[in-house]
Order: C-alpha cells, then sequence, then structure tokens
C-alpha cells in the first residue's frame, strides 16, 4: 500500500468560476492529504474560501456520475481524479463541461440529454416470453447497464462538442441505452427508425472518445455503436435483407 | 395566492426520487393522479443509486426453503423485536413480486443456472435471498424506475428543494421549495404528498451518505407535526473505508461477506465468533473449515449443509465487533480491520463484485484480489422516522405520507442488510396508491396559505441579509463533530447530555450564519437551510437515545449495556410542541397471534457485544 503519511503540501487550483455571461479561472491553494481527489479540494474550498462555488456531486464513489469536469482539460469525474496523479508542482485546472451550457462555475445545464432519453422506445417485452435466460445472454446488455449516465462521453463526442448537432444526434450516452435494450433477451421494440432518423447513429465516425473517458469502462463504441450500426445498415441499405423482409413480413 | 412565485398544481406530490420515490410517483399515476415528483439533485442520482449488494425477498430460487414467513422472522429477529411487525410482514410477503416487477420493467439481475433471478447471502438472513446484478445493485433499479417512470408521463422538478410543507388547517395543502439552479421559489399545490427524502448521514462525518441525506423530510414532516418514531436507531454500517482521508466512511458492501468476505484484526485472529450473540451461534458455521465449505459451495451454487461464516452476523453487532477490535488495541495501521477476499480466485471476485475492485483500486491503491481491504464502521442508514400506516403509509398529519427510509416501523432497531431496497419499492408503491386514493377522495383542493408561502419565502432569504455571521459550513462541521463523538456506535447519559447542550448552541448559530453572494446555484445557501434540518433530527436522535436507557439493536449504551424487555415494548415519539420537542413513550403494535407461532420460542435475551 502507498499509504505513507506524506507532508503537507499544497496544491493549486485553477477553477472556472462564471455564468452564460462569461467568467474566469480563479486561483485556490489548497492543503493536499494522501489519497485526495479533486473533489476534495473542490470541498475544501466551498467550506474555507467559497461557500457560493458551484458543483453538483452526490456519491462521491464514481456511482452516481454527477462530478463531471474537464480536468486539466480532459472530461473526468472529480470523485476519481487523485491529485497524486499530477505533476505535484504544477497546477490543476477545472473546467465545466463543455459541450453543455454553463449555468455556474462547475454545473452544466444537461436537461438536453433528458430530453433525448424520454423519446427513446421503451422496453417492450416480447408477447408471451418465457421471463428465463442464461447469464452468458445478459453479460452484454448489463455492460451497457453499468453506465452512470455522467455524460462525460457526450461531453467529449466531436459530433456534439464541435459541430453541435444535438438536434440530430443522440450520443453515445444514447447509444448505449438502446443497446442496453436491443439486446435485451426479451426486448421486442423496434428501434431501427429511431436510429437511423431521430439518433443518428450514421453520424458517428468511430474515433472512440467516447470509449477513453468512460469511468465505468464501457466498450461504447466497439460494443454498442458499432452493432447498431451494423443493425441500420441490414434494415435500411442491404438489398438481400430488404426482400427477405419483403418475403416473409419480418422486421 | 401568491402569483408571485411560479405555481405547479398535482394531485400528488412525491419529493424525493430514488426507489421509494420513483415507485410512489409510478403508482400514483397508474391510478390517475397527476403527479409532480420533486428531487434535489438531476433524476437517477439518488442514493438509492449507491445500494451495491442486492434486494432481499425470498424468491427461494437458490435455497428453495425460503419463504416469507422465514424472511419475516428474520427482519422482526435482526430489529430486535421492535419492528412494526404488520410492515415487516407485508414486506416479506409483497417483495418477491415488486422484484419481478423491476425485472418487468426492463431490469437485468444476475441468474442462476437455471436462467431464473440469482440470490446471494447477505447478514441475518437464514437463506441466500438478495436478488443483485453484481454490486450495482441500485443502480440497476433506479434505472428501472427511473425509466419506467419517464415513459409513464411524470412531471419532473429536477434539482428542486422543498423547503416548507403548506397546510389548510390539519391537512397538507402543498409545499414550497427553491430551483437550485436560479434560487428562486416555487410553491406546489398538492392534494397530497409523499415524502421519500431519505435518511440523515449527513449529521455525522463519517459516512457513507451524499450531501442530500440531510434529514428533510423527517424534520419538515415534524415541522408539520407528524410523528417520528426509533430515531434513536441510527445503523453503522461495519465495512466503510478508512483510507485514504478523502473516502473515509465510503461503503464496502455487504457484499463482500456475502462472498466469503473474511474479518480479521490485526494480529490475524477471526474476531467475529467471538461476538456472536449467543442464542444466535448455533445459525453460524462453527469453525475455519465449516464457513469455507459454506463459501465453497456459495460459489459452485450448490446446495451444503455447512452454516453461514460468522461475518455475515447482523451490522450492529458487526459493527461494534469492528469498533471493540480497534479500540482494544487490534486495528488496522488506519483504525480498522481487514476485510479479506483475496483468497477466492481473482475471475471471481471482479465478476460478483467489480465496482468494489475498482473502487479500492483506484482510490486506495489496494488490489482487492490481492490484498485485504481496511474497513470500519460509517453511519449509514437510520431506522427511525415519520410513524406511518403500514398497510397505507399514511403519517399522522392527513394528507402526508412517508416511504423509504425517511419512514419507520419496517426495520426495528436495526435493518439488515438488502431490506432497504425491498422496503423502497413494497411501501413506495403502497404510498403512491394511498396518496392517490386520498387525493381523489377529497371534495375540494386545499388552500394554500399566501402568509404561510411569504413567511417560507422571508426565512430563506434571512442568511443573504444579515450583515455578519458565520459560515453555514463552519456550524455544520461543528454539527458533525456532536454526533460522532457523541452520539456514535456505544452511547452514554453524559455524552447524549452534553450533545443535547451543543445541538442547542449550534441551534442558535444556525439561525445566525450568513451567506453572501447571488442565489443562483449556491451551496453554501442551500447548506444553510438544510442545517436545520440536520440538527432538527440530531435532537430527536439524542433525545431519544437517552431515554431508551437498554442496549437493543444499533443502539449501545454503555450504561445500560443489556436488553431491557419493558422497553422492548415501546418506541420513543418525537413531536413538535409550543414549548419545543417532546420525546416520550408510545406502545409498540402487538404482533398478532399467528404471527407469533412463526416464532419457536419467544426472543431470548441477547446481550450486546457478549
Amino acid at each position: 500500500m502507498s499509504a505513507a503519511p506524506t507532508a503537507t503540501r499544497e496544491v493549486v487550483m485553477r477553477v472556472y468560476r462564471g455564468d452564460k455571461d462569461g467568467g474566469r479561472e480563479v486561483e485556490y491553494r489548497v492543503p493536499v492529504e494522501p489519497g485526495m481527489v479533486v473533489l476534495d479540494a473542490i470541498h475544501w474550498i466551498q467550506a474555507h474560501r467559497a461557500p457560493d462555488l458551484a458543483v453538483r456531486w452526490n456519491c462521491k464513489a464514481a456511482k452516481c456520475g454527477s462530478c463531471s469536469a474537464e480536468v486539466n482539460g480532459k472530461p473526468a469525474l472529480m470523485c476519481k481524479s487523485r491529485l497524486d496523479h499530477f505533476a505535484a508542482d504544477e497546477p490543476v485546472s477545472v473546467r465545466p463541461m463543455k459541450t453543455f451550457p454553463i449555468i455556474r462555475d462547475l454545473v452544466t445545464d444537461v436537461s438536453w440529454n433528458y430530453e433525448v432519453n424520454q423519446r427513446i422506445p421503451p422496453f417492450t417485452p416480447r408477447k408471451n416470453a418465457e421471463w428465463k435466460w442464461l447469464q452468458s445472454d445478459v453479460d452484454r446488455a448489463q455492460e451497457f447497464r453499468k453506465c452512470i449516465e455522467c455524460f462525460l462521453c457526450q461531453d467529449v463526442c466531436h459530433v456534439l462538442r464541435a459541430h453541435e448537432m444535438k438536434h440530430q444526434f443522440a450520443g453515445p450516452r444514447f447509444f448505449v441505452r438502446i443497446a442496453g435494450l436491443e439486446m435485451h433477451p426479451i426486448d421486442g421494440a423496434d428501434r431501427g427508425e429511431f436510429l437511423k432518423d431521430h439518433a443518428g447513429v450514421g453520424l458517428c465516425n468511430i474515433t472512440k472518445c467516447c470509449t477513453e473517458v468512460c469511468p465505468e469502462g464501457i466498450h461504447i463504441t466497439d460494443n454498442a455503436i458499432i452493432p447498431l450500426k451494423e443493425r441500420v445498415v441490414d434494415r435500411f441499405y442491404d438489398p438481400l435483407q430488404w426482400l427477405w423482409r419483403m418475403v416473409t413480413g419480418k422486421k | 395566492m401568491s402569483e408571485r412565485y411560479e405555481t405547479h398544481e398535482h394531485d400528488v406530490l412525491v419529493v424525493g426520487a430514488g426507489g421509494a420515490g420513483l415507485r410512489a410517483a409510478i403508482e400514483a399515476s397508474a391510478a390517475g393522479a397527476s403527479v409532480g415528483l420533486v428531487c434535489k439533485s438531476l433524476l437517477g442520482k439518488a442514493h438509492t443509486v449507491m445500494a451495491e449488494g442486492g434486494i432481499a425477498a425470498a424468491l427461494a430460487h437458490v435455497d428453495p426453503q425460503d419463504g416469507w414467513q422465514t424472511h419475516f422472522k428474520d427482519t422482526m429477529k435482526g430489529g430486535s423485536f421492535l419492528n412494526h411487525w404488520r410492515m415487516a410482514q407485508i414486506h416479506a410477503q409483497e417483495a418477491p413480486d415488486r422484484v419481478r416487477e423491476l425485472e418487468q420493467w426492463g431490469a437485468l439481475f444476475d441468474r442462476t443456472a437455471d436462467g431464473r433471478i440469482l440470490q446471494r447471502a447477505f447478514g441475518g438472513h437464514t437463506w441466500k435471498r438478495l436478488a443483485h446484478v453484481g454490486d450495482r445493485t441500485g443502480l440497476e433499479m433506479i434505472r428501472a424506475l427511473q425509466d419506467r417512470g419517464v415513459h409513464q408521463g411524470l412531471d419532473v422538478y429536477m434539482e428542486c428543494t422543498v423547503t416548507r410543507l403548506l397546510k389548510d388547517g390539519d391537512r397538507i395543502a402543498g409545499a414550497l421549495a427553491y430551483w437550485r439552479e436560479s434560487g428562486r421559489f416555487v410553491v406546489f399545490k398538492a392534494r397530497a404528498i409523499v415524502l421519500a427524502t431519505g435518511g440523515v448521514g449527513k449529521s455525522y462525518l463519517v459516512t457513507s451518505n451524499s450531501w442530500e441525506y440531510t434529514g428533510d423530510g423527517q424534520a419538515l414532516a415534524y415541522d408539520a407535526g407528524a410523528e417520528l418514531i426509533d430515531m434513536e436507531f441510527v445503523q453503522f454500517h461495519p465495512t466503510g473505508m478508512v483510507w485514504p482521508p478523502g473516502v473515509s466512511g465510503l461503503l464496502v458492501t455487504e457484499g463482500v461477506r456475502g462472498e466469503g468476505g473474511i474479518l480479521r484484526n490485526s494480529k490475524g485472529e477471526r474476531f467475529m465468533w467471538k461476538y456472536l450473540p449467543e442464542a444466535r451461534r448455533g445459525e453460524y458455521a462453527a469453525d475455519e473449515a465449516e464457513a469455507r465449505r459454506w463459501v465453497e459451495a456459495s460459489v459452485e451454487g450448490k446446495q451444503t449443509d455447512a452454516k453461514r461464516p460468522p461475518e455475515l452476523s447482523t451490522r450492529d453487532n458487526v459493527s461494534r465487533a469492528i469498533y471493540t477490535e480497534v479500540k482494544e488495541g487490534r486495528g488496522t495501521p488506519h483504525g480498522g480491520a481487514y476485510l479479506d477476499i483475496s483468497y477466492l480466485p481473482a475471475e471471481r471476485v471482479k465478476k460478483k463484485l467489480p465496482s468494489m475492485y475498482h473502487q479500492f483500486l483506484e482510490l486506495a491503491d489496494v488490489d482487492i484480489t490481492k490484498q485485504p481491504m481496511e474497513v470500519g464502521p460509517t453511519t449509514h442508514y437510520i431506522m427511525g422516522g415519520m410513524r406511518v400506516e403500514p398497510d397505507t403509509a399514511a403519517t399522522t398529519v392527513p394528507g402526508l405520507y412517508a416511504a423509504g427510509e425517511a419512514a419507520a416501523g419496517m426495520h426495528g432497531a436495526n435493518r439488515l442488510g438488502g431490506n432497504s431496497l425491498s422496503d423502497l419499492v413494497v411501501f413506495g408503491r403502497r404510498a403512491g396508491a394511498a396518496a392517490a386514493a386520498y387525493a381523489k377522495s377529497l371534495a375540494s383542493a386545499p388552500r394554500v396559505s399566501d402568509a404561510e408561502v411569504e413567511a417560507g419565502a422571508r426565512e430563506m432569504i434571512e442568511p443573504f441579509e444579515r450583515s455578519s455571521g458565520e459560515s453555514p459550513y463552519e456550524v455544520h462541521r461543528a454539527l458533525q463533530d456532536c454526533m460522532g463523538s457523541l452520539v456514535g456506535i456505544y452511547r452514554i447519559e453524559a455524552d447524549l447530555k452534553q450533545a443535547l447542550e451543543r445541538i442547542e448552541q449550534l441551534k442558535s448559530r444556525a439561525a445566525k450564519v450568513r451567506v453572501e453572494g447571488s442565489r443562483m446555484f449556491h451551496p453554501g445557501w442551500h447548506l444553510a437551510r438544510d442545517l436545520k434540518n440536520m440538527l432538527t433530527v440530531s435532537e430527536a436522535i439524542a433525545r431519544a437515545a437517552l431515554l431508551r436507557k437498554e442496549s437493543r439493536g444499533a443502539h449501545s449504551r454503555l450504561d445500560f449495556p443489556a436488553l431491557d424487555m419493558a422497553q422492548g415494548g415501546v418506541n420513543y415519539c418525537a413531536k413538535k410542541t409550543a414549548s419545543g420537542m417532546s420525546v416520550a413513550a408510545t406502545p409498540l403494535p402487538q404482533m398478532p397471534a399467528e404471527l407469533k407461532a412463526l416464532f419457536d420460542a419467544a426472543p431470548a435475551a441477547q446481550k450486546v457485544g457478549a
């Protein structure tokens, strides 16, 4: 265990303070304890320097996905970002997620995500399905259900971040959700058109940025997005499959 | 009417969007009520998301001997027979249906070899009873409920904090709240309100609870005239992280012990055998070999005649054991006990306890497949809360309902692990149904009083108007120190009296805190209000703890170390009076004969920590 107590040192935190009208990074010197994470430093600042520093957090254990921010430019959960993983003599910058409109300081307006979620055709069990399945049948879908909705994948995705295509692209988080529904052993809903026309799965060009930032280690691109792209291609663009559906009447 | 404030009107307003609140909202909405769901955080972030080990229900998929009667008996025994028998009965009977319902709503539980919902062992449960998804069961549950709810058409008010319940005469008429984002006030007119606001852990320094757990529901209801019972029973979960400091108190799931985790002290002794209550010793493995056989059978998914390891004693008992080992000088370097699962195959550990594996690796540099964890007690749950009617979840205030951790009675003096998630959905559903029926039964909508709204808004603005005063963070920290050191695992009269004196002083300090700046997303201002709730529940905890002159379940008095049969027949009940908080004994509802007959013998006296 690397748990030996270390001498008290300070870290310089550069925390973004501002709202929709603008803002700037403000410096705070924070005493460092062993094992301390960025969120601990933010809490110290709230308690000792700036009680009005706005931040979202809940579990502090990487289970709720509330404390998403950009730490030294990288989308990350503040509760999982260890200060001792950064260079000891360099400041640590903490900024709000860029893809979403700022409310105040580190808090952004993520309501768009909830609107997208509501439009996804919900879980629809097949009629007369037997509610029995093997663990191996659900391993894949369970991977997607690990998602804690931190929206870091949405934050980093260039379709949303650089091209601002929120109106036609659901983003990695919701491809993960849809994949979880599609791969549920007894779900029978048809999300093909939704994926193609509303969720815009075709717009993803598989740069895997989302996979890299996922704190849950979900293989978003390989296991969720690519299989969904294949489903759309098979469904809408494969002439043999189209003919087969015409003959059999199956989707 | 207060036209100057944004106003919404619903038949049923549900406060809190964890498992209980979501389930209540879904049920009320299904009954045709218009439902508003208010929560302090974003939807899906409530404390339920942190529940790890599983949801207890006598499905009997793994141990076919199980049934609701055994679950009922385990719950009553775990609660030292202070539970409301009817709640424990309803819970044991309905939990299996609620688990199947979650599955029908899309939850994907781990499976048995024959394709059914898998169940694991937990402390105090006779049989393997906890349906689970690795060690992230709460997340699975809240997503299933959240998705069900949003597609059903609930109006969700996220990041909105209720500061006052509004009444029309005796009955509920609505609530005053503020938007966290803007700091603006919002008035909810409602015929019925369900409080599902969770617990009170933030009154303590070392806790597994998030910032939201400030006793809002208990305090709001108390101010509105409702009764709080069993407040002295605060559960200290035996296994919180103790190192590094930033994660101190963070939960280590009981699932670790359910999967075979062994507790040892710094001398390498497996100490739990020493602490098993004599009356229940026969329910546990007699030695290391038998405990090992139980674990091996469990890993292979086979039946065994071996009894469960002593680490699966109830939480109150394991917490006291660890506390005592540390106090007597046999603690780990950071003041805890060792919890070891590294003797199992690494792949098994990673599959069944993935979040624990990552949590320790990333936050403490400990690989739990190779090294033991350091763990110690952490404030986790409150058994006490609002007194409710078992069948309807109605509080003593007409139109006010409560479910989940905010309500009391179900768990008695100590809650069994896994019984909380099931409590949420069993009583969340009942609260939602009863609130919707009550709302429908009212001939006319209750009226919200302008004066009450104005008084509530004024109270909220005050901290901004003071020209001097300390920061709410300072007062909060002082309260946490007070509760942790004086109203913790072991209690004694002098400490409790001192705690009450300090709480009085803290109340005056809290009334004078000052905040500066804008009302937009201002955590210091939010804390200034939450602090009042924490002080109310802390006072109730300390007062009830002072009155209960015995040791029972999670309440351990050094000056009264034994059970007292007479006090086993009462709940201590806190109520607001003109002269402040009154706490008095009220009789415990008596179990009917047919349920009594389920127990082989009368409950044997159980010596705490013996």
